[in-house]
């Protein structure tokens, strides 16, 4: 074994990354491994973007403890790292008579998993809340805690103040299996070799089930991956004012129609249950499905607003809530199993994953000192991962400053977004560098807007290929085989078919 | 931040720009200026190293550059001034412009006119919505030929088409020069969006195949597109179930429309046309806001780069009159009107007093294909004003139609003319 490790987190998720963010608090050598080139690239960064005031989740649940647990600690959170988090609260909007008495339900279940600030308003009230609502809504559920969030923001700045405080990420990093001695694991193999480790911690999302059957735990767990399509709209055409839900149904919150922190509505998504741990497709069928479901919503959406479409997987797991009397198979595993030693295993853990994240890398930490783990706290401990330039969100005067200091920032390369030159380079320099096109995108929102990328391309795989000091032939999409471009031009093809 | 102050400011260097800032000097304009998002003057006909330019302004077929080149020479002639690297982040109505460069940071213009010829963008993947993954090898079809043209990267080696536009089909021939198989040019509609020039000398002369009536269903591959599944499609537009065929390649392009790039034009305050998807204007190119000017593929979609510059040319000359306070100010005004089988017409208005001066081109795309003889007509109050006659009618070729001085004397009032397509 290479190295060893006192912790080791297995997956770079949003919950894997704030995990590692909270347990860099203490003195403990901490590495994450992601198998994905980038941490927060799979479900954390292809999902609804919210988080949840937590009156949707089955009263005593673990899923319903862990999101109301982790309402309060956002708005300082956010503060802390720096990530986009808005709360502009959010609705549930009843449309026709009959949907109204749901509100009722969802409020005394709010009540009882504890969700404060919440009210229901009228019809009326919300047509004048939100002009473009469909006319026959006749109430709605108004949570105040409910808040808008940078999903890939909010995991890339956890993962960033964890490697600022000296925990090791390495992506491209997958997990094969546990190294057990005497019923305790003691290491990691991985594709670039074994690492020591006192503790494991299952934070592989999708691969959660994989990764704990590995250690022989819970042989009957089970993720089934569901998948959900989503639409973005150009925010020329129109913006939502908040947040709205349609009445839930038994298998999920339904299909949405929401502002996001970048200005741009969004609708969706499906749930559709697949087997394919990796199948992140858009249907034809799926993407009507979303069209119709936010007209139910928004009548006004049409087609031609559309300028983005992707789908993501939640890890929706068959985990029975432990809580005595409550019937309810899909809960989240934030445990420590008492059939062996040094694994911590989370599992299931699909919406309000999200939202329940720093609760649940607080829960992480409890289990471990239950366990008698001594965590020391650093004396140099630093919790605030600062935020960098943004020019697209500056006033003149800021930009003007920004350019005198870096003359990078005064050249656009995304005409959409106003995203320059400087900004792609400090991502690339940053804590958690970014090596890829896609990673470029989150991290800065390049090219998600109306040309999606058709005038960026071309620019910032230069600028990739310049900074990361490789060929423009090796600048890929998502890493792998993602590449772009194949060969300069007047070359002759290698093979001739 | 030292503000500037033009008497006319174009944005864009495009074919339409260039010719704008270059009437505007001519016609009295004392300061003139060009800004350019990018590193050289010309706009996407640098990308554009195909011949086809230049037939009926030059009466000579010149490559995309060569005929830049014409018009760049004129303007350093001219001494009009540029502004390059240098991207424009907010109009007002008030003719403001702040814009954004590498050595001069944040810089506010004030125009005496302003003149946008920013041109239009391609329509993307997402637009159309194309169901399936999302891996690298998905491009639009200017994006490839910048890489290919202007970078010398080739982005694929096995390539299929979606869509008959004239980018897609000049990349389909540019692409097999360069030692790439394009296995089929697909398109959704039943007749060709582009040129029929293109299909002949681009696809035809490559024996590279066109389906009509066929479109994607789907993307396949994870990483780095793998196939995609193509089918064929019904009247409206449905795929037709058991039609579908698997075809192995490792690059979809898109050519499937372009779209006047009007978020500077919507931030001053401009009217756009939900048709053209670019501002209303008068055979000025005058938009609804004073002062204000849009001239080529910002205001519609054009098929040639000569009546790009056309246009340019009529915008330079309003927006110098205007910045000089000498655009007269009519009591008249003839709006015109999309008839029979037009889908829109350009421009939207104009100022009869104008046309005892000089003819005015009505400029305008059919709805449907007449592959037959047609007349095209223009009429006011129930009188034939003018017409001419065309062989055929194709919705991949603009029609001109020119109103003649000798035709002043049908709008004597403000009023409507209609123009119809019809089969002779």
């Amino acid at each position: 074994m290479s190295e060893t490790y006192d912790i080791i987190i297995i997956g770079g998720g949003v919950v894997g990354c704030m995990t590692a963010r909270f347990l860099s608090r203490y003195k403990l050598s901490i590495l994450l491994i992601e198998k994905e080139i980038d941490i927060g690239s799979v479900t954390s960064a292809a999902n609804t973007a919210l988080v949840h005031p937590g009156y949707d989740p089955v009263s005593g649940s673990l899923k319903a403890k862990m999101n109301v647990a982790a309402v309060p600690l956002w708005l300082n959170l956010s503060e802390e790292l720096n990530f986009a988090y808005e709360r502009c609260g959010d609705f549930v909007v009843a449309i026709g008579q009959e949907e109204l008495p749901q509100l009722d339900e969802l409020v005394e279940r709010g009540k009882r998993n504890g969700v404060t600030g919440m009210s229901i308003v009228s019809g009326d009230e919300m047509r004048k809340r939100e002009p473009l609502i469909n006319p026959a809504v006749s109430g709605a559920l108004f949570a105040e805690t409910g808040a808008m969030c940078d999903p890939f923001g909010v995991t890339l700045a956890a993962a960033e103040n964890a490697v600022m405080n000296g925990v090791t990420i390495l992506r491209d990093t997958a997990f094969e299996d546990f190294i057990i001695q005497n019923k305790r694991i003691v290491g990691v193999k991985t594709n670039r070799g074994a690492f020591g480790c006192r503790w494991a911690i299952n934070a592989a999302g999708l691969y959660s089930d994989v990764v704990m059957h590995k250690a022989g735990v819970r042989p009957e767990f089970k993720i089934t991956p569901r998948k959900g399509e989503y639409l973005i709209l150009d925010r020329a055409d129109f913006e939502l004012q908040s947040v709205y839900f349609p009445v839930p149904t038994e298998i999920s919150k339904g299909i949405m129609a929401t502002n996001s922190v970048h200005g741009n509505t969004i609708l969706g998504p499906t749930a559709h249950d697949q087997d394919d741990k990796e199948d992140k497709t858009n249907s034809e069928s799926g993407l009507q499905e979303v069209l119709e479901g936010g007209r139910k919503l928004i009548p006004c959406v049409d087609p031609r607003h559309v300028i983005a479409v992707f789908a993501g997987l939640r890890a929706a797991g068959n985990a029975p809530c432990e809580t005595p009397g409550v019937d309810y198979g899909h809960d989240f595993i934030v445990e420590i199993p008492a059939t062996i030693q040094g694994l911590v295993n989370l599992g299931g853990i699909e919406s309000p994953g999200l939202s329940s994240s720093p609760a649940i890398a607080l829960r992480v930490i409890d289990l471990l000192k239950d366990a008698g783990e001594k965590l020391v706290e650093k004396s140099d401990w630093n919790p605030i991962r600062p935020a960098r330039p943004r020019f697209r969100h500056m006033t003149h005067a800021q930009r003007q400053a920004v350019i005198e200091k870096d003359e990078r920032y005064g050249r656009v390369v995304c005409r959409c977004e106003n995203v320059t030159e400087g900004e792609i380079v400090a991502e690339i320099h940053s804590p958690v560098p970014a090596t890829t096109y896609d990673a470029i995108k989150r991290r800065t929102w390049l090219g998600t807007g109306r040309c999606q990328g058709g005038f960026d391309l071309p620019r910032v795989t230069h600028i990739l290929a310049r900074e990361l000091g490789i060929s423009e032939t090796a600048v890929s999409k998502k890493g792998g085989d993602s590449t772009f471009l194949l060969r300069p031009t007047k070359q002759a093809e290698d093979d001739h078919d | 931040m030292t503000n500037l102050h033009y008497d006319v400011v174009v944005v864009g260097s495009g074919p339409g720009g260039l010719a704008a800032a270059i009437s505007a000097r001519q016609n009295g304009a004392e300061k003139v200026l060009i800004i350019e998002r990018d590193i050289e003057l010309g706009g996407i006909l640098l990308q554009c190293i195909h011949n086809g330019f230049g037939v009926e302004v030059f009466k000579e077929d010149l490559p995309g550059p060569s005929y830049a080149q014409r018009f760049i020479q004129q303007v350093h002639d001219l001494k009009i001034d540029t502004l390059l690297d240098s991207m424009v982040l907010e109009t007002t109505p008030d003719r403001r412009l702040f814009i954004t460069n590498r050595k001069l940071g944040i810089r506010e213009i004030k125009a005496g006119a302003l003149v946008f010829a920013m041109g239009c963008r391609e329509r993307t993947r997402a637009q159309i919505r194309l169901p399936g993954s999302r891996p690298a090898g998905v491009y639009t079809a200017g994006t490839a030929q910048r890489w290919v043209n202007v970078e010398g990267y080739m982005p694929g080696k096995r390539f299929v088409i979606l869509g008959s536009g004239d980018i897609g089909m000049i990349m389909a021939r540019r692409l097999t020069f360069e030692g790439a198989k394009v296995e089929r040019v697909l398109e959704i509609m039943p007749y060709l969006s582009g040129l029929t020039r293109n299909y002949v000398q681009c696809l035809q002369d490559f024996d590279i195949p066109l389906q009509l009536n066929h479109t994607v269903k789907r993307i396949i591959g994870n990483n780095r597109v793998e196939a995609i599944e193509a089918a064929a499609v019904d009247e409206q537009r449905r795929i037709i179930p058991g039609s579908e065929e698997i075809i192995p390649c490792d690059t979809l392009l898109l050519s499937v429309g372009l779209i006047p790039e009007n978020e500077l034009s919507r931030q001053a305050g401009v009217r756009i046309d939900p048709v053209t998807a670019g501002a209303f204007v008068d055979s000025r190119f005058h938009t609804s806001v004073p002062g204000i000017f849009s001239a080529g593929n910002v205001v519609h979609v054009y098929d040639l780069v000569d009546w790009v510059t056309q246009a340019g040319l009529a915008a330079g000359k309003g927006a110098a009159l205007f910045a000089q306070g000498k655009l007269a100010v009519s009591d008249k005004v003839v709006r015109t009107q999309a008839g029979e089988n037009v889908r829109y017409i350009v421009p939207h208005t104009f100022d009869p007093n104008l046309l005892a001066e000089e003819a005015i081109p009505l400029q305008m795309r059919v709805k449907q294909p007449i592959e037959a003889p047609v007349w095209v007509e223009a009429v006011c109050n129930g009188k034939s004003v003018t017409r001419k006659a065309l062989p055929y009618a194709r919705p991949g070729e603009m029609v001109t139609l020119n109103l003649k001085p000798d035709v002043v004397d049908s709008f004597r009032e403000s009023g409507t003319l209609t123009v119809n397509i019809t089969e002779r």
